[in-house]
């Protein structure tokens, strides 16, 4: 009793601050279906935004594009991620911890930093902006987030198992496929939706090493927000919202999976 | 053996290669950009030159390297004072609620950061939400115009960088035994005292890496400055952006970039040594 009054303040201080994260978030939803053109004023509930949202034809190659950047830089990231966690967490080679360090550098750097040495970088080796500069990008950005989830769920492995396997005659390969992949997939599963979100998020990189044809939804999203907002950003903010909350939920979910299953407990 | 060796070093190459290639690679060449000339409108000389680092003490970019410190210092010490209280609260919380606080505090850092940044933009619009909740309380009778003002900056920092500190603060909160606090209110503390010498100094290493995860995103944190702030408020790395992108000065956003590439690193190295930790928690 005595500490739960004591707690009360605390409490009410934990509640206050929460609705604080999420009240631009819900100002944004809540603005998306506001009939008035100028959106500090609510005129009534309307659904024309998304209409036009879904009429607008760049806003669909913007979402195409998108997808394809966030699907391509995560699967890609979520191969080199895995092999490289799994093979370092098996042999020690010398610099190793300072490859480590450096591949983990691009989420660790200021994003503009990352996003101008790719733009002076490309142009050197001459490679055109578009797709393939965004993707290389995307996808050094996110090797850190399948390599720091795999490597965290290999280092409390169990290498009895695999050592079993080959006791039976199991080869490096079927021990791989066999034993290891199906033990570390949630966490190689996690790794790439959270990458995926990432990617899909991204503005400041990808503005730097986007072509002039070539737009994502965030890129678009920021040139609108500095020239001029329509509510249909509104709309369009709120179905991305939605689609982030989802990945998100399920990558934990996912995890929370994983490390259940691992220590044996069930919930 | 040999061929565990092998079949390992196999699955490094890809990561290897790709990392000498598009990070090492990419970072070289900016450092080797950052003593490189200026030639013409456009292009960038080979010839070697070391005038790109002390033009950065130029007074106006100087001063723009102050307003970012002074801004990121700002931001950091709110930072601090918002979310200090709520990861210590947090850990008291019971097990389910911790879980369920941590999920609703993160949802907000998946969606879009521009989504959040625009709405804060409706919040505080002439006229907006912040203006209307504040005339209707007959606190003021003239909208405010806060957007694209310092303050709306500020309020923009803190909302981006919060969580960072909540999380650390929260995990050596966490790892703190409350019976060394009921102890000292047993033998007569009060609440503010025990707080003050059982709690603060042993929640010390979680202030100290929430402040380094804190400030130094907040750095980079340019577009912020951009979106809310509208064209007053200029940092690095709008400075970055506009020699890169407006001015075409390669060589010189290299250096800016060097510059502000080393003193991430200090932190990042300081953060490192004292949490001993190698892992990003609190980064992912």
């Amino acid at each position: 009793m005595k500490k739960s009054k004591r707690m009360a303040l605390p409490k009410a201080y934990l509640v206050f601050l929460l609705l604080v994260m999420y009240l631009p978030i819900a100002l944004v939803i809540i603005y998306s279906f506001n009939a008035s053109r100028i959106s500090s004023v609510w005129n009534g509930f309307t659904l024309d935004w998304y209409r036009s949202l879904f009429r607008d034809r760049s806003m669909f190659e913007a979402l195409r594009n998108s997808v394809v950047l966030a699907v391509v830089s995560s699967c890609a990231a979520a191969v080199i991620g895995t092999l490289g966690a799994y093979g370092m967490s098996r042999v020690k080679l010398r610099g190793s911890g300072a490859m480590e360090y450096l591949s983990m550098l691009p989420i660790m750097i200021p994003e503009i930093i990352l996003g101008m040495v790719f733009l002076v970088f490309f142009s050197l080796i001459g490679l055109p902006f578009g797709m393939t500069t965004l993707i290389i990008a995307h996808t050094a950005f996110n090797i850190p987030y399948v390599f720091l989830m795999v490597k965290a769920r290999l280092a409390g492995f169990d290498g009895s198992l695999t050592d079993a396997a080959r006791d039976l005659g199991a080869g490096e390969l079927r021990t791989f496929t066999d034993i290891t992949l199906p033990l570390i997939a949630p966490a190689i599963l996690s790794g790439m939706l959270l990458s995926f979100a990432m990617s899909f998020d991204d503005v400041i990189i990808s503005v730097f090493v986007t072509g002039v044809n070539t737009n994502t939804l965030p890129i678009k999203i920021y040139s609108q927000i500095k020239t001029g907002v329509t509510p249909k950003t509104n709309a369009l903010c709120t179905l991305l919202f939605l689609v982030t909350v989802i990945l998100g939920l399920s990558s934990v979910l996912v995890s929370r999976r994983g490390a259940n299953r691992k220590s044996g407990k069930d919930e | 053996m040999k061929r565990k060796r092998r079949v390992s070093i196999a699955a490094i190459l890809p990561m290897y290669l790709f990392t000498l290639l598009f990070v090492l690679g990419p970072l070289i060449y900016m450092l080797i950009l950052s003593f490189a000339s200026r030639d013409g409108q456009w292009g960038v000389s080979a010839e070697f030159t070391l005038k790109n680092y002390p033009r950065m003490l130029e007074p106006i970019y100087l001063r723009t390297f102050w307003n970012s410190i002074k801004l990121s210092l700002l931001s950091t010490l709110f930072v601090l004072l918002i979310g200090y209280p709520f990861g210590y609260f947090m850990a008291r919380l019971t097990k389910k609620w911790r879980t369920i606080a941590m999920l609703l505090l993160i949802i907000p850092f998946w969606t879009s950061t521009l989504m959040r940044l625009y709405g804060w933009i409706i919040f505080f619009r002439a006229n907006g939400v912040f203006d209307g909740l504040l005339m209707g309380l007959g606190l003021t009778t003239a909208p405010l115009k806060l957007l694209y003002s310092y303050p709306a900056v500020v309020v923009g920092m803190i909302y981006a960088l919060v969580p960072f500190m909540i999380y650390s603060v929260y995990s050596s909160a966490e790892k703190l035994d409350w019976r060394l606090v009921e102890a000292a209110r047993d033998l007569g503390a009060s609440g503010f005292r025990a707080f003050l010498t059982v709690s603060l100094p042993l929640t010390a290493p979680g202030i100290f890496s929430g402040v380094i995860l804190t400030f130094v995103p907040s750095m980079g944190l340019y577009f912020i400055a951009d979106v809310l702030g509208g064209n007053k408020i200029v940092l690095i790395g709008n400075l970055i952006q506009e020699q890169l992108v407006k001015l075409h000065d390669w060589p010189f956003a290299a250096a800016m970039s060097v510059v502000l590439l080393v003193l991430t690193s200090v932190f990042l190295f300081l953060y490192r040594r004292v949490t001993k930790s190698d892992s990003l928690e609190g980064l992912v």
